[in-house]
């Protein structure tokens, strides 16, 4: 990430030490993840220690310090979608895509995680791709539902 | 949008904007709350502005779209005013049907809600016995309102309770009012919120806060989103009544970073009542200022705690820390701070403008007011809804609920979430409140009410509930940190059948420690869910353990999948969907289901037409 970038992130909180948590949230919105050299940088500009930013990234979920996938794949972990069978979906997603959740696919593609409640109960279960909501989900829709966000790089190996 | 000076100027507005509204014209509204949304009705509300426009009646008839209805199992929701025709299931085809039948004084039959039992139809929304029941004090706006526009707020009467605090009361007669009232937080403490407020207003240093906790982590609960997404402006005029009478000159509202919708229209709704100088210096020329700011959480549960929030909100990672002194008389940087729910916050503006008694008028002995509840999993009809306190779980999940799917039998109802417990069948008639449902072992908690039936394991419940908590629990307790890790591994072990006798007992004490010794009520109340599945699902839990069977034929270890060779036909739909290639058999003949290789994924399950496909 540009310094200019980080500098713009900064001067919408004021640069104000006590808004770390959205500087951070709005890089990771950009970089897809946390850059080592970004908190490097943050750490001397808002005079944090580099164990303060190592732990605020590690506490929060929402937080990455590796790359997330181009796709994200949310799937809801919450009381009304585990009633309704989301451990099978995960289950089936996982073997599908061969990489755990908390995991992303060697390509980059997808990144897998579980999230607890989305807020979207009636539809249960769901899983959420890139902030488009799928609900009503099974195992069986699974596949289907990837086919979608395939893309190019997926068609050639086909 | 302008500066309204004075209360007076307020109410001038409010004319203007009622007059302009009277002319009778007909309004079709979408719902675009986050669960209509993800029915597409984003595309329902396009389609629906489409067809005005080739009708040429963008004049004559107002699109609106607003916020959750709350009948999220039927959505996306169309409702037309005035005649309060609601349809359900809207898809964006639709949507000429919609408008022919509005030009003719018709209604469009086959989208009006049926209900399953019975199958009768209801035309207006007032009559579906899932709003018959209900008592929509504080939900009820969403469904008039554009969350976007603060005039559907001003002509909805908003800002009117503002207006009298500043102009008939004094701080000290708002709070009194909201003490009288007995509002009890709605976020799961039900500590009574007029004592929180004096208690921040009476502490000593000059400097105080108020803060709105928007952190909604309960899974299956989403009351306070509807409430932030659909009509942002009740909660922050509740939040500026409670600055006035404590004496806050600057809020918060901490809202999760799951809810983007929420931050979004909150954003607007802070912005344009700033505009109007609703926020800000001066407030209404009363001399009173307050302002706003938003922060977002980042994705952990504990920050819901009230002092972890507060630790949040200063900048730190959000933790809960030592409470021998309260937020209320030390919390940011120090000062006093009076943190309540979205719900509490909520319920301030009506308990002003219509008073105490009015409100204890609601409810039951001790527990006034109204509740809102996300009614979540095997039941007919998922929502939210909004009840008076007291009144029984059997008429929220069966009158309202329009009971279990699929004819399947009704087991246990989880309430208050990772804090809270399993209601068995025999508890249904017990009223709904603060105090009631801890008699059982559970609590209201934020409002979650997850309902579950006969397919449903306990011991399986027990062990998500673990599994979420010691993911959550932010490490500083040895108690909760091992606790809940020590009871999640026993809740595994005995679900893949590796339980031992001893097991019960052991899993009893790891609950009394961590509640006794955890610094925050994550880890006091982590062991609930094991509790009280333990006190009315025991025989489920001696299953797992003594015979390694799972009654409810959930835990994947203690099933088989096989197939029925007097149902099956052989149609082959199973074999060629299994994932695992773990069927074999030649068509036409009955196919057989390799064990060793199954994964119990339930494709099969699903896919088979006959019913053949069983599970032991």
């Amino acid at each position: 990430m540009e310094v200019k970038e980080i500098d713009q992130v900064m001067e919408k909180y004021g640069s104000d030490p006590a808004d770390i948590l959205g500087i951070l949230m709005d890089i990771q919105e950009k970089e897809r993840y946390l850059p080592r050299e970004t908190l490097d940088y943050l750490s001397k500009k808002l005079d944090l220690p580099m164990t303060k930013l190592y732990r605020m990234a590690t506490f929060y979920e929402a937080l990455s310090l590796k790359p997330l996938g181009r796709h994200q794949i949310h799937v809801c972990m919450g009381t009304a979608c585990h009633v309704r069978g989301a451990a099978r979906i995960l289950d089936k997603l996982e073997s599908q895509l061969s990489i755990k959740a908390g995991e992303v696919t060697p390509d980059l593609n997808f990144g897998l995680k579980t999230v607890n409640c989305v807020g979207a109960c009636a539809l249960g279960p769901v899983v959420q791709v890139d902030g488009e909501y799928h609900g009503n989900m099974s195992a069986l829709k699974v596949e289907r539902m990837l086919k979608k966000y395939s893309g190019s790089e997926n068609k050639e190996a086909e | 949008m302008f500066r309204l000076n004075s209360v007076g100027e307020l109410e001038k507005l409010r004319a203007e904007i009622s007059e302009k509204r009277d002319t009778g014209k007909p309004c079709i509204t979408t719902c675009l709350g986050t669960g209509c949304h993800a029915y597409a009705s984003y595309d329902v509300y396009d389609a629906l502005a489409e067809e005005i426009d080739a009708r040429g009646l963008k004049e004559k008839i107002e699109l609106r779209g607003t916020g959750c209805h709350g009948f999220c199992e039927q959505g996306p929701i169309v409702v037309i005013f005035p005649s309060e025709i609601c349809y359900c299931r809207v898809q964006p085809e639709d949507a000429a049907d919609i408008l022919a039948a509005l030009m003719e004084d018709k209604v469009v039959d086959r989208l009006l809600y049926e209900d399953p039992v019975s199958g009768q139809k209801y035309e207006r929304e007032d009559e579906i016995p899932f709003y018959k029941n209900q008592n929509r004090l504080i939900l009820g706006q969403n469904r008039l309102i554009d969350p976007q526009n603060i005039e559907d707020y001003f002509a909805q009467g908003g800002y009117k309770a503002l207006a009298k605090a500043l102009t008939d009361m004094t701080p000290e007669d708002v709070l009194a009012e909201v003490k009288k009232a007995n509002l009890r937080g709605r976020g799961g403490g039900g500590f009574p919120a007029g004592v929180k407020w004096e208690t921040t207003r009476q502490a000593p240093e000059k400097e105080k806060y108020v803060v709105v906790n928007a952190d909604e982590g309960d899974p299956g609960a989403y009351m306070d989103r509807s409430l932030l997404e659909g009509n942002p402006h009740l909660v922050l005029e509740g939040l500026i009544l409670g600055a006035y009478a404590i004496g806050a000159a600057e809020g918060f509202v901490y809202v999760r970073q799951e809810y983007p919708l929420a931050v979004d229209n909150l954003s607007r709704a802070v912005e344009q009542a700033q505009g109007y100088g609703l926020l800000g210096d001066n407030i209404l020329g009363s001399g009173f200022n307050f302002r706003v700011r938003i922060k977002r959480g980042a994705g952990a549960f504990v920050s819901g705690e009230s002092s972890a929030l507060v630790s949040a909100i200063e900048g730190q990672v959000g933790e809960p820390r030592p409470k021998h002194i309260n937020t209320a008389i030390s919390g940011l940087w120090g000062k006093p701070t009076n943190l309540n729910n979205v719900e509490t916050w909520a319920n301030v503006p009506f308990i002003i403008e219509r008073g105490a008694d009015w409100f204890n008028g609601i409810g039951n002995e001790g527990n006034k007011g109204t509740k809102i509840f996300s009614l979540v999993g095997k039941v007919n009809n998922t929502g939210l809804v909004e009840v008076p306190m007291g009144i029984p779980l059997r008429k929220i999940i069966e009158d309202i609920g329009g009971g279990i799917p699929q004819g399947k039998k009704f087991k246990a109802v989880q309430t208050g979430g990772p804090s809270g417990g399993c209601i068995p069948e025999q508890h249904l008639d017990t009223p709904v409140d603060f105090d009631r449902l801890q008699e059982l072992g559970s609590m209201m908690g934020s409002g979650g009410m997850i309902v579950m039936d006969e397919n449903n394991c306990m011991v399986d419940v027990a062990k998500y509930f673990m599994n979420f908590l010691k993911d959550e629990s932010c490490g500083k307790c040895t108690s909760c940190r091992e606790g809940t890790k020590r009871m999640y591994e026993i809740l595994e072990a005995i679900t893949k059948g590796e339980g031992r006798a001893g097991d019960i007992e052991l899993l009893e004490e790891l609950a009394w420690v961590t509640e006794k010794t955890s610094l925050c009520a994550l880890g006091q109340t982590a062991a609930n869910p094991v509790l009280s599945t333990l006190r009315y699902f025991r025989e489920e839990y001696e299953a797992h353990i003594n015979e390694k069977r799972c009654p409810a034929k959930v835990c994947k270890a203690l099933i088989r999948y096989t197939i029925d060779p007097e149902k099956c036909d052989g149609c082959g739909r199973c074999q060629r969907n299994c994932p695992e290639e773990a069927i074999s058999g030649e068509l036409k003949s009955p196919l057989v289901i390799d064990t060793d290789r199954c994964s119990r994924c339930g494709i099969c399950l699903e896919v088979c037409r006959r019913d053949a496909v069983v599970v032991e």
